[in-house]
């Protein structure tokens, strides 16, 4: 079976293949295709409209957000995949530890969830109606 | 002493990929026509096959333009990530008994690297384009495969549970009595979702939903670059194909009966048949979702499924021990 010091050489040729393959193909259409300009060619294709600005825009927040969840869970993630492999050698001593831990993760996602942190688009944002009625008790104090 | 069997094995899984994907291409096409009554590409040729060379030599003799307000060097980056990350996952791959490029015994782990590069090369293309829907779809598509990778491995935990190995052979082996598509239903099912979402077909190619970003983040890509793309997907959906058949339909195994009939590659290979056709069947059969029903379909159902997975094979897996 597979033992650490397989045969790893192949994988080398495959990888050297691979790359060949991929420079070729870039190469070939280099050297093959056609060139042509005219005077909308040279333009980022936007649907027709003339492009305006660069693409250096504002993103949503929620882009950043899957971002810090991604490192959050998939660190933890690891730790499963390292209890997974040796599952049957630490038993039910493992399986508990495992319970605990995947516990503490579950107990993250519903605290996400529940923050609103899960969904796309619109939100509610906790304490926004306290922040309103504030500012309206402020107004009519004015 | 070389062996020169491994070689002709890398060369044969380069020739294959290449042309099964290009194969691919007509082959969806076909039966999308057969499911929505309409014909396809039935001109050149017997059948329209014809078409994947016409398509070959179109694509070879396109212009090979890389736009001026874009990022050159990391625009002629991005295409070749996807195929190369898309190839070496192959390497892994236990197509039969000693067919198999290399046994690492961290066989799956190097499956799941490989798909996570690919993620680069999207993000990579959106970013060097300069152009807006194309940075729209690269940050799409980079947030949908960053959430759907955390539980495409947890999902197969349950399998390296049961056969306690990464090896893929050891998998395979693992699956000799019965296959793990019975034992692990719900791992199965979030893996196909999971594959899905990463190689990012239809119906969840949001990162290129044409309806509302042309084409995302390969906007501004043409000829041989566009092609690599198209390549890389079709490596990743035959890939994903191959990952299914190792870790859940008993790799290169036959049914029990049957098993002497034919040899373990013509195994392998119906049975990626299959798995690929279910898949452009799901193409065809079900519509696109919106970008937060995706993301919340992830998150807040297949994550903590995949979690309930895990918690229940180990418990059962220990009963069983204990009991038998």
């Amino acid at each position: 079976m597979s033992s650490p010091d397989a045969e790893i050489w192949p994988l080398a040729v495959f990888t050297l293949m691979v790359l060949v393959l991929v420079i070729t193909m870039l190469l070939m259409s280099w050297l093959l295709g056609q060139r042509r300009r005219e005077d909308a060619t040279n333009e980022p294709f936007e649907s027709g409209i003339v492009s305006v600005g660069n693409s250096q825009i504002r993103i949503s927040v929620e882009f950043y957000l899957v971002a810090i969840f991604f490192v959050i869970f998939d660190l933890e993630t690891v730790f499963i995949f390292a209890w997974a492999v040796a599952f049957f050698e630490l038993g039910w001593h493992g399986y508990i530890a495992m319970l605990i831990f995947i516990g503490v993760l579950t107990v993250a996602l519903v605290y996400e969830w529940r923050n609103g942190a899960l969904d796309w688009g619109s939100k509610v944002r906790v304490g926004l109606k306290e922040a309103q009625t504030l500012e309206a008790q402020q107004a009519t104090h004015l | 002493m070389v062996e020169w069997t491994p070689v002709l094995l890398a060369l044969g899984i380069l020739l294959g990929g290449v042309a099964g994907a290009a194969i691919l291409t007509w082959w969806e096409r076909r039966l999308l026509g057969f499911w929505q009554d309409r014909h396809g590409p039935n001109r050149i040729g017997p059948w329209g096959i014809g078409l994947v060379v016409a398509d070959m030599i179109k694509l070879l003799l396109k212009d090979d333009w890389v736009p001026p307000f874009a990022d050159r060097a990391v625009f002629i980056f991005a295409p070749t990530a996807i195929v190369v990350s898309m190839m070496m996952g192959f390497a892994v791959v236990p197509f039969a008994p000693d067919m198999q490029i290399v046994d690492l015994n961290i066989g799956l782990l190097f499956f799941l690297g490989m798909t996570s590069l690919a993620v680069y090369s999207v993000l990579l293309g959106g970013l060097a384009s300069n152009n807006k829907y194309a940075l729209l779809g690269g940050l799409r598509s980079a947030s949908q495969m960053v959430s759907y990778e955390v539980f495409m491995g947890l999902s197969l935990m349950g399998v390296v549970m049961m056969s306690g190995s990464f090896s893929l052979v050891d998998i395979v082996a693992a699956q000799s009595d019965v296959w793990f598509c019975f034992s692990q239903v719900l791992g199965l099912l979030v893996f196909v979702v999971a594959g899905i979402a990463e190689s990012h077909r239809l119906p969840f190619d949001l990162p290129e939903a044409e309806h509302e970003l042309t084409a995302g983040f390969h906007t501004e890509y043409g000829g041989m670059k566009f092609a690599m793309f198209m390549l890389g997907e079709y490596l990743g959906l035959m890939l994903i194909s191959c990952m299914i058949v190792t870790l859940f339909f008993g790799g290169w195994m036959g049914p029990d009966l049957l098993n002497e009939w034919l040899p373990p590659i013509i195994w392998f290979a119906i049975k990626i048949f299959f798995v690929i056709n279910f898949f452009i069947l799901l193409r065809a059969a079900i519509p696109r979702p919106r970008y937060d029903q995706l993301m919340s379909l992830g998150w807040k159902i297949m994550l903590p499924i995949t979690l309930f997975n895990l918690v229940v094979t180990g418990g059962v897996l220990l009963w069983i021990e204990e009991t038998v």
